[in-house]
């Protein structure tokens, strides 16, 4: 703990901070009612609210090939996929509500372009191949992450993320069998499947985030254990799972640095274009402003339903007290 | 048992699980619900916390809408398992 000399704090606080340590290192997981610091609730809200909004935004991309799904069935699939992504979306905005944040202003904060979310879904998707990619690559490296954060300190957080885990599983596999069968078919469909794995292979990287060394929250975020692994840490491992993968479906990764560390037993990328990654946090990545317009146009279309089902309560009411 | 209130009770086993219905019980009011909660499930250490919640404050599902909100016949896509998962691939 740093101590800081312009704000003392007082012993009450101190104590409470110790023993909360304590738990921490004991592996206790923190439910709502407990005591918790000030930061750790704040981080919480922070990192939740940004998890809960990327998987909203989330929807965008595969929306977009909704209609145009080569069969009745993988539009079915599809449609499964982002109902689940709208549904983990709302298991992350409730967990912010034990936290006791409004989930009104949070989902404003996103609308109003105030709030951060994932990285990945400010890019286009071309391709039919994209939504294989993006089932693959995409839910891939996000699951490693999920993963790790089944065991996160915060107890409804955790309780969600072994939901989302589960649900999440299906998502890897419909897009990797989307370009096993791309893989398998015409020359054209095979060159497709690597064009839209060259467009997502970094993109897919860099989501998990700075390097360690680089990475503002991560300290904090790891002695409190709601982070329960490191950002290069998860690359590695999504990596180390998905360059396999890429091999059977005989397609290449756009990385000439890729390579396997035999002492290490784990693949190593070459350099990540990090100033591409702060572009795209900053809002200037290829669809910040489409994704977000088309954020609040469907938020804007959609506020005669909560209207009228707001109409309808009031005049049930009204009818019973009659 | 006059003027008594009809409560759901709701224990969590462990640390980080979620509450589960274990029952039901009547008391007079909610203190008087906690305690008696705590004296009928709760005597062998069964868990880390309790929740109790007025049956008549419970909205459930009617009986026969099981299959119209349940009913998953066709969506087998849902699962991981109908993806077949090609020979030598792993940790899909």
């Amino acid at each position: 703990m740093t101590n800081n000399i312009a704000t003392p704090v007082t012993s009450e606080t101190h104590t409470n901070d110790l023993a909360f340590l304590a738990r921490i290192d004991n592996d206790e997981k923190i439910e709502a009612c407990d005591w918790m610091p000030p930061d750790y609730r704040k981080m919480l809200i922070r990192q939740v609210s940004q998890h809960a909004h990327s998987e909203i935004i989330g929807m965008q991309p595969e929306r977009n090939w909704l209609t145009r799904a080569p069969s009745l069935q993988r539009k079915s699939i599809l449609l499964a996929k982002i109902q689940d992504e709208a549904g983990h979306g709302l298991y992350l905005y409730s967990v912010t509500e034990t936290l006791g944040a409004d989930r009104k202003s949070l989902v404003d904060a996103l609308l109003d372009g105030r709030a951060k979310y994932s990285s990945i879904f400010n890019y286009p998707a071309l391709t039919w191949a994209d939504m294989g990619a993006i089932g693959w690559l995409v839910d891939g490296a996000a699951i490693v992450n999920q993963v790790s954060l089944c065991k996160t300190s915060y107890a409804p957080y955790a309780r969600a993320m072994i939901r989302i885990c589960k649900e999440e599983s299906f998502h890897q596999r419909q897009g990797f069998d989307i370009l096993w069968t791309l893989v398998h078919g015409s020359d054209a469909q095979k060159a497709m499947a690597q064009d839209a794995v060259n467009r997502w292979w970094w993109p897919a990287l860099m989501m998990l985030g700075p390097h360690d060394s680089n990475s503002q929250h991560s300290e904090k975020s790891m002695r409190w254990k709601i982070k329960r692994i490191s950002n290069d840490e998860t690359r590695r491992r999504f990596l180390t799972q998905t360059v396999p993968q890429l091999e059977a479906l005989g397609l290449t990764a756009p990385d000439p640095d890729l390579n396997y560390d035999e002492e290490a037993q784990c693949y190593r990328h070459g350099d990540i274009d990090w100033d591409e990654f702060q572009r795209v946090i900053a809002g200037n990545g290829p669809c910040n402003k489409q994704r977000l317009q088309t954020a609040r146009t469907a938020r804007d279309n959609q506020s005669w339903v909560l209207e009228a089902s707001a109409a309808y309560t009031q005049n049930q009411s009204k009818q019973t007290m009659h | 048992m006059k003027n008594s209130i009809l409560y759901e009770v709701f224990v969590r086993a462990a640390s980080s699980s979620s509450h589960h219905h274990v029952g039901s019980l009547r008391a007079a009011n909610d203190e008087e619900a906690l305690l008696n909660a705590r004296d009928l499930y709760a005597r062998r250490n069964e868990g880390v916390s309790l929740w109790i919640v007025r049956s008549g404050n419970v909205i459930t599902s009617a009986p026969n809408e099981q299959t119209s909100l349940f009913e998953t016949e066709g969506k087998a896509y849902r699962y991981p398992a109908f993806y077949p998962v090609p020979k030598g691939v792993k940790n899909l």
